[in-house]
């Protein structure tokens, strides 16, 4: 009865109104054999019970904050999360309200998505976002679904960098399962090509192209050439960025991206162990159509007010049912109100510091990481905050080793490219002090 | 109901001019659609198409619907203009809102205007 | 020009504010990018940290909650959420762990899966569970991608069917979609089940399987579930439950026990995980033994056994017909495992027992209360949730008239339209967490509206009046598509 505000004499007087005699009687439509079966779960704690549980339960984790020093990235960076958007985000109204069928009483919900729409679209360049997807994996591959609608299934190739976040390309593959798509280009082993060598795979009959932005490696590539190309055979071309690198570096809009997507968590949203995160989605007005996902528009109300509403809803699985571009119904929406705080709170002064803080110290560590005999950087292509660093051994014996001296290292690339097994991918955010940078290199020196 | 008598009309609420060739959704189904914003013809000019195959999605504000082709032939125009002003299905359904021109274009199984009046009035809520 | 309630975070920007500062670097000066790869300009807000927090705070006010009333919007479960919840999980062991550290520093989180992977089995009698899936929607797709699966390492490719009944979600029909297959509806018949002899018509070698909720959208069990499913096993089908109704069945039935294969369970509905405004939901799925090595990869597992000193090691484990990986990295750890969590620990198995008999109680009382006012169209003991109709004899007042109206009593709405098999439906959930007098108090609302419809019809009509905001213009919205505040074209148009 933990939640359960009614009494057993009003449960009586309830079941006297129904009309059953008990509570069990509500239930005879279930077949009898199968009716209240015996849980074999623990007995119920009390909260104060349940809080110190959980307390041990977290305790037992090493984390980042406490117990280890990070470089790691590959998808989740640890970032500072500016005090309000916590204090804002625990507000009720905002955590415990649904999606906003109902706009006379969800203003609050609605211009919070529209602001967050406008934030995407300015920080990638785009024309429109939509209100957001699952993760950076799910959005790219709902890129593919735009695609895929827009050449309403006639076209079925899609060419992927092999530097692609890896998790990002086996969700690609699991998504594509029964669309009767083929995916090339990912296949490639020599990863120091540029990447116009993508462009062979780029034929009439390609939908999409999709490239990371810094890649995958952490390296930075002007992708015009390449957009370019794909153009010229009607591909659309979908640019994965991520957004902390979009504080500083060109847009993809400027390279004539047609989809910018990426995951959002680096803006507010704590590392959680891999989520709940945001996935962003932005492109061209053009294809706002095809695109899934919730979108709020502004309008007015019957008092002249300006207020806004769930917009192009007929695009959305409710009512086109089987002929909907996804089946996305559910998003992130507490979590692009937390990316939209991000953006206000530090504002365009202190996410440029955020964008300069990350940029330099990811530097400073690659130049002195560079110096130690047997690591150099796999790359000389320029970086923003993320790099490969080559090492005399194998990454994942320079994990263990890091590890035991209470530093998380980088990303062990061997686990998705053989040819890399000796590289690590480092990351460095504002988060890392110059004692720490320096620690991690006093510690690979001595190794 | 607007229901001209020189056309033909499918189950499905489309409408066929014999004379023209002309496609198009009728004043019921756009009155039932509600206000529609957005058109996306799914056929190319110069494609050959029977009927029955979708040609046409239209989205309105609370709906969305499959248009279905009412005859067979050669697509010999799509109407862009449509495209880019939906709204045009609302206001002149049989007029400025065609959706395709077919050449040669031999009708499916039709009905005449009386016929689709007593059919779209059984179907009304 | 329109009235301005609240600005927008653009509008409240003012070159030169500042809201949080960065530390100074501590690192030596390196140069900066080549210019080529630089952005020109960063067209984002400025403004100080009160106005930030003012402007939330403001348009936190303009919203409904759970938090601030009752909210009874069917098929969406809108029950308290606890508050303890919100503290567990940003506990900072699982705040500040990154998703892929070592497993030897995240044996807290790992237990927490596995655990919970464990509870739901055992919830719905299921042979496994993958957490991974990221909202219900994303579970379906998850389980069509399964049953594909399984039918394809059989060979058996004639299959390309999924049946549905009238009364499904969106999503459903929508996740199929998205497989390629094609979609066959079932009707329902006139108690709310699912239309047997329609159904048996259906079932033959290409059907691939049925995806059925039950209790189904009209608030029903379907009374001949052992029937239905019975029928798509002996056509070769499997049997696919679409969870997002759950809350009517714990302690009651286990799913799995009725012989579904696959089912999601949404943890933003059943257990309290907070619905967010629109997100993050949790949608793990749960199999039986016949899809169990086709669930996502990764699960987690027991890589080494526990004794009594020694808690067991847990890690991933990849099962051998996997269908891949869903998303990125483990699911919806913080926000939405530790909550459930934390939800089903402080509840037991009796406590659970507890929350399908006070939902479906609830339910049942309100019907029993606005029965004779309201046209219930299929009238008898419901479940969870019941479906009434939102129209009058001789009054052209509609549901949408009818959810407006409850704004003005105070109340969140109904789910309108749906399920769309009944006309003007107005579907109702109440969930456990409301007392009596709540429950009261909205049905003498409802039985005044239904007055009003007769007598006051206007009243309808131009409600809610007593709100900020009255009704929106959704076609100058669709039609015009402003969707940002900062375009050129917005900026013509104030």
């Amino acid at each position: 009865m933990t939640f359960i505000p009614i009494s057993p004499h009003e449960r009586d007087e309830m079941l006297a109104t129904v009309g059953v005699k008990s509570l069990d009687d509500l239930f005879d439509a279930v077949p009898k054999k199968h009716r209240f079966p015996k849980l074999n779960l623990p007995p119920a704690l009390t909260e104060m019970e349940a809080a110190a549980h959980l307390s041990d339960m977290a305790s037992s984790n090493e984390n980042v904050q406490q117990d280890l020093v990070s470089f790691l990235g590959a998808g989740a960076y640890n970032h500072y999360v500016p005090s309000v958007i916590d204090h804002m985000l625990r507000r009720g109204e905002f955590y415990t309200a649904y999606t906003p069928y109902q706009p006379e009483i969800s203003q609050g919900t609605l211009q919070a998505v529209f602001e967050f729409q406008s934030l995407m679209a300015n920080l990638t360049g785009m024309d429109v976002s939509n209100a957001s997807h699952y993760d950076g994996a799910t959005a790219t591959a709902e890129a593919i679904n735009l695609a895929y609608a827009q050449y309403r299934g006639k076209r079925t190739r899609i060419v992927v960098s092999p530097a692609l976040h890896p998790q990002y390309r086996d969700v690609i593959d699991t998504y594509t399962q029964g669309m009767g798509v083929e995916t090339v280009g990912d296949e490639e082993t020599n990863l120091t090509l540029s990447p116009e060598s993508l462009s062979s795979y780029i034929d009439d009959n390609t939908m999409i192209v999709i490239v990371q932005y810094p890649d995958f490696l952490g390296r930075i590539f002007d992708y015009k050439k390449l957009i370019d190309d794909a153009h010229a055979k009607g591909a659309l071309v979908c640019v994965v960025a991520n957004p902390t690198a979009l504080l500083m570096l060109k847009t993809p809009a400027d390279m004539g991206a047609d989809i910018v997507v990426g995951e959002a968590q680096p803006f507010g949203i704590p590392m959680w162990y891999g989520g709940p995160y945001l996935g962003f989605f932005t492109t061209k007005k053009s294809y706002v159509h095809k695109m899934a996902g919730r979108l709020v528009g502004e309008t007015i109300d019957v008092r002249g007010q300006r207020s806004y509403v769930l917009t192009l809803t007929a695009r959305e699985q409710h009512i086109k049912r089987e002929r909907a571009t996804s089946n996305i119904c559910t998003n992130q929406g507490l979590l692009a109100l937390a990316a939209s705080i991000y953006m206000s709170v530090l504002g365009k002064q202190g996410l440029s510091e955020v964008a300069n803080l990350c940029y330099q110290k990811a530097h400073y560590a690659a130049n002195e990481l560079s110096k130690l005999k047997g690591f150099k950087l796999f790359s000389s292509e320029p970086f923003f905050h993320e790099f490969t660093l080559q090492c005399p051994k194998p990454a994942s014996e320079v994990n263990q080793y890091l590890l035991d001296h209470g530093i998380l290292g980088g990303y062990d690339l061997g686990n998705d490219y053989p040819e890399l097994k000796n590289h690590l991918l480092i990351a460095v955010t504002e988060m890392n002090s110059k004692d720490e940078i320096d620690a991690l290199v006093e510690v690979l020196k001595e190794m | 109901m607007n229901t001209p008598s020189n056309l033909k009309y499918a189950k499905s609420d489309e409408w066929f001019d014999p004379a023209t060739g002309k496609v198009g959704i009728t004043d019921f189904a756009q009155s039932q659609l509600s206000d529609i914003v957005f058109v996306e013809i799914l056929v190319e000019e110069g494609e050959d198409i029977t009927a029955g195959k979708p040609i046409a999605s239209v989205e309105s504000v609370k709906a969305s619907a499959e248009i279905y082709a009412p005859a067979s032939g050669k697509v010999s125009k799509v109407n862009q203009g449509v495209v880019e002003k939906p709204e045009l299905i609302n206001s002149d359904p049989f007029g400025e809102a065609w959706l395709i021109q077919l050449d040669g274009g031999t009708a499916g199984d039709l009905m005449d205007s009386s016929a689709y009046e007593a059919d779209s009035a059984s179907r009304a809520h | 020009m329109a009235t301005i309630i609240e600005p927008t975070i653009f509008e409240l920007s003012s070159a030169g504010r500042r809201g949080v500062r960065m530390p100074a670097s501590d690192v030596p000066v390196v140069d900066s990018l080549p210019q080529h790869l630089l952005r020109s300009e960063l067209p984002l807000p400025e403004i100080a940290e009160v106005d930030v927090v003012r402007h939330y705070v403001n348009l936190s006010k303009l919203n409904y909650s759970v938090d601030s009333g009752f909210y009874p919007l069917g098929s969406c479960t809108m029950k308290y959420n606890p508050k303890i919840n919100e503290d567990t999980c940003r506990y900072p062991g699982f705040l500040f762990s990154h998703p892929l550290q070592p497993i030897e520093t995240v044996q807290g989180n790992l237990a927490l899966m596995y655990e919970l992977q464990e509870w739901l089995k055992e919830i719905s009698g299921f042979a496994g569970v993958t957490l991974q899936p990221a909202a219900g929607a994303h579970g379906e797709y998850t389980g069509v991608l399964m049953m594909a699966a399984y039918h394809k390492l059989r060979g058996d490719s004639k299959r390309i069917k999924m049946l549905i009944p009238d009364a499904a979600h969106g999503t459903n029909p929508a996740s199929v979609g998205m497989m390629g297959m094609q979609v066959v509806t079932i009707p329902s018949d006139d108690r709310g089940n699912v239309d047997l002899k329609a159904l048996e018509a259906a079932c033959d070698d290409t059907v691939v399987g049925m995806m059925l909720t039950n209790p189904n959208t009209l608030g029903m069990f379907d009374e001949n579930v052992e029937k239905v499913i019975s029928l798509i096993h002996g056509c070769g089908g499997l049997m696919y439950g679409d969870g997002a109704n759950l809350n009517a069945l714990l302690g009651i039935v286990r799913p799995g026990d009725l012989g579904f294969d696959v089912m999601h369970f949404n943890l933003h509905k059943t257990f309290s995980v907070p619905h967010g405004g629109g997100g993050p939901g949790c949608g793990p799925v749960g199999v039986s033994k016949t899809l169990l090595d086709f669930l996502p990869t990764p699960l987690v597992g027991i890589l080494e056994e526990g004794n009594d000193e020694e808690a067991p090691f847990y890690g991933f484990v990849t099962p051998p017909n996997s269908i891949g990986r869903m998303k990125a990295f483990h699911g919806h750890f913080g926000g939405g495992m530790v909550r459930a969590y934390t939800y089903i620990a402080m509840h037991g198995p009796d406590g659970l027992k507890d929350i399908a008999q006070y939902a479906v109680l609830n339910a049942n009382y309100l019907q029993a209360k606005v029965r004779g006012h309201y046209k219930i169209p299929f009238d008898r003991i419901c479940m969870h949730e019941f479906v009434a109709e939102g129209r009058f004899e001789g009054s052209d007042v509609r549901a949408l008239d009818v959810s407006k109206r409850l704004m003005d009593y105070g109340f969140h709405p109904p789910t309108n339209y749906f399920p769309l098999i009944v006309p003007e439906a107005l579907m109702i959930e109440p969930t456990e967490t409301e007392n009596k007098d709540t429950l009261d108090k909205f049905a003498d609302a409802l039985i005044k509206i239904a007055e009003e419809a007769k007598t006051q019809p206007e009243l309808l009509h131009n409600a809610p009046s007593t709100t900020k905001f009255g009704r929106m213009d959704e076609v100058k919205a669709a039609r015009e598509l402003v969707l940002c505040c900062w375009l050129p074209e917005n900026v013509e148009l104030n």
